[in-house]
């Protein structure tokens, strides 16, 4: 078999995708099919389809607390780090500056250190200058842990984006903050949405900071992390967890529909200037 | 997804500033202002801890109180105390496993969505990146059930009859530790290899067919050499923060799968010894940078040499 440009495409590849994505998915289709099981346990066969486990959640003050922290950790550092994100990432994208190299650098440079490092190095500062460990300082440490993945999806978004534009609105008379109202804010919403949501299901997810970090206010990982030492809780904490991974599918589908229908949007555009 | 592929930005060298009221109304001057905000919060609280961890590393403490006289006691524990150095090693030895693993059997995936994904190349990266975005303490625990005495694993084998008892050896060992980080890397590892494997021109491997070279030597003279950028980061990518892992070892990896972040923690929780945590988490860094350096030169000398 010969693929276009006479590259080969083996029989064995297809079945080797098959076996990845098995590989992939297994582990995570795990976790719903179990939370509608009927026994304590996770083995096969199965015990029976219940929706118990889910009911209990509701019942549950200790985890509607953490969802609670969860979601005002989430909203907060999706805000933050994508605000901070765009002046960097229009800084980046639109001007010439010395230090640019370096500054980038800095700014990713958590996707390049291991994890415990950063959470360790926060908790140090904060102790060290008093400051009580709450949702604040968990907010803080996870703004810089999100900052390179929004800056990733700002960037891209951003550098699509035809200057001529904003030129062409500032010679006809519209002021800077009118031009960027009328004429940018359009083109790069959809990466600023984008940025939203990859922010806020990191922040969903992450667990390391808001271990070292959360003190006596646990966000859903923390809390999760805390229940994993009974076997009797593993139910309901896989229930919890299909909650959580459902939101986190919804979010990112959301997220990749709508950077997708901006591209296709910029390539129109891009066509039609020649 | 896009995630990473912006990581790279371009700078270009700036014109020197000709006097300063030009300057401030200059490029350079917007520039920096509209960074600065981001600049500033990076430099707070990532740059400026980093450096008292580092400061940390070179004090004593004396119960709750710390004595600021320089020392390089912590570094002779640290590097010298054999239960340290097992630990270090250990989360070497893993974390460089995971790598090779983890790059090795993406690589055929991000070769196969840049070559064959046709129209779909978006819907297969979404599709790859997918289970990466989902919990990751759920998906440690999943493999807790997947490979635990009574678990699926077992069951499964012991239901179609090629074992007659359960294994004990699944869990609890540096191999659980390393499938389960192989698991959650996978995608991070896929991306660059893939963006490097769309630049590769495709007229080049055209040519080596046509010049008579089979398969396997078109793709070991062309398309991996030229894919290798993309190797390299996604080598880094997974090597420098498995390096740390906290959650995998504690969850699936037993006695024989601790790594050195449990011991990191443990210096910053009760009974404290700061100092000497700051010189695990120093080392650590130093010493996964200058692996890291040393993969991306021994990568790049036996490409050399293959050519």
């Amino acid at each position: 078999m010969s693929g276009r440009h006479g590259i080969p495409k083996s029989r064995w590849l297809p079945a080797y995708v098959g076996l990845y994505l098995l590989f992939l998915y297994f582990p995570i289709l795990l976790l719903p099919i179990f939370s509608f099981n009927n026994a304590s346990t996770t083995t096969f066969p199965l015990a029976g389809f219940t929706t118990k486990w889910y009911v209990t959640l509701w019942g549950n003050s200790a985890m509607l607390e953490a969802a609670r922290n969860s979601m005002i950790v989430g909203v907060s550092v999706a805000l933050m780090s994508t605000i901070l994100g765009i002046c960097a990432a229009r800084a980046l994208t639109r001007y010439r500056f010395r230090g640019k190299g370096p500054a980038t650098g800095l700014i990713m440079a958590p996707l390049f250190l291991p994890e415990i490092i950063v959470a360790v190095s926060l908790l140090m500062i904060l102790l060290q200058l008093g400051i009580e460990l709450s949702l604040v300082t968990v907010i803080l440490g996870q703004v810089v842990f999100c900052l390179p993945y929004a800056m990733s999806v700002l960037i891209s978004g951003f550098d699509g984006f035809d200057r001529s534009l904003e030129e062409a609105s500032l010679d006809l008379g519209e002021t800077a903050i009118g031009t960027f109202r009328r004429v940018t804010l359009p083109v790069v919403a959809p990466a600023i949405v984008s940025s939203l949501l990859v922010s806020f299901t990191v922040s969903l997810d992450e667990f390391i900071l808001a271990f070292f970090l959360s003190g006596t206010e646990p966000t859903l990982p923390v809390y999760i992390w805390g229940q994993l030492r009974f076997a009797a809780k593993l139910p309901g904490v896989l229930a919890l967890g299909s909650l959580m991974l459902l939101i986190s599918i919804l979010l990112l589908t959301l997220s990749e529909i709508i950077r997708r229908r901006a591209e296709y949007r910029l390539r129109a555009q891009g066509a039609q200037h020649g | 997804m896009a995630v990473l592929s912006g990581a790279g930005v371009e700078h270009r060298p700036a014109e020197p500033p000709k006097s300063r009221t030009r300057w401030i109304a200059s490029e350079e001057a917007s520039g920096l202002a509209l960074i600065s905000p981001t600049l500033l919060y990076a430099l707070a609280l990532l740059f400026l801890p980093v450096l008292i961890v580092i400061a940390y590393s070179f004090w004593t403490q004396d119960y709750l109180t710390i004595d600021r006289t320089f020392t390089l006691e912590n570094y002779r524990t640290a590097l010298g105390e054999p239960i340290y150095q097992d630990l270090l090693v250990r989360s070497l030895v893993i974390s460089l496993v995971v790598s090779v693993v983890t790059v090795t059997v993406s690589y055929p995936i991000a070769w196969f969505i840049s070559f064959h994904g046709g129209v779909h190349k978006n819907l297969w990266l979404f599709l790859i990146t997918v289970p990466c975005w989902t919990s990751y303490l759920l998906r440690v625990m999943s493999w807790k059930v997947i490979l635990g005495y009574g678990g699926v694993m077992n069951t499964g084998l012991l239901s179609i009859g090629l074992i007659d008892k359960p294994l004990t050896t699944l869990l609890y060992n540096s191999n659980a530790v390393v499938i389960t980080l192989v698991h959650s890397w996978a995608a991070f590892a896929i991306l660059p290899i893939y963006v490097s494997l769309e630049k590769v021109d495709r007229s080049l491997i055209e040519a080596a067919h046509d010049l008579g070279d089979n398969k396997v030597m078109s793709f070991l003279r062309v398309t991996l050499p030229l894919s290798l950028p993309g190797v390299i980061s996604a080598f880094l990518i997974v090597m420098i923060p498995t390096v740390g892992d906290y959650v995998t070892p504690k969850l699936v990896g037993g006695k024989d799968g601790v790594m050195i972040a449990t011991a990191i923690q443990a210096q910053f929780g009760k009974g404290a010894n700061w100092p000497l945590g700051a010189a695990l988490s120093v080392t650590t860094m130093v010493v996964v940078s200058a692996m890291a350096g040393l993969v991306v030169l021994a990568l790049k000398l036996t490409m050399r040499l293959a050519k």
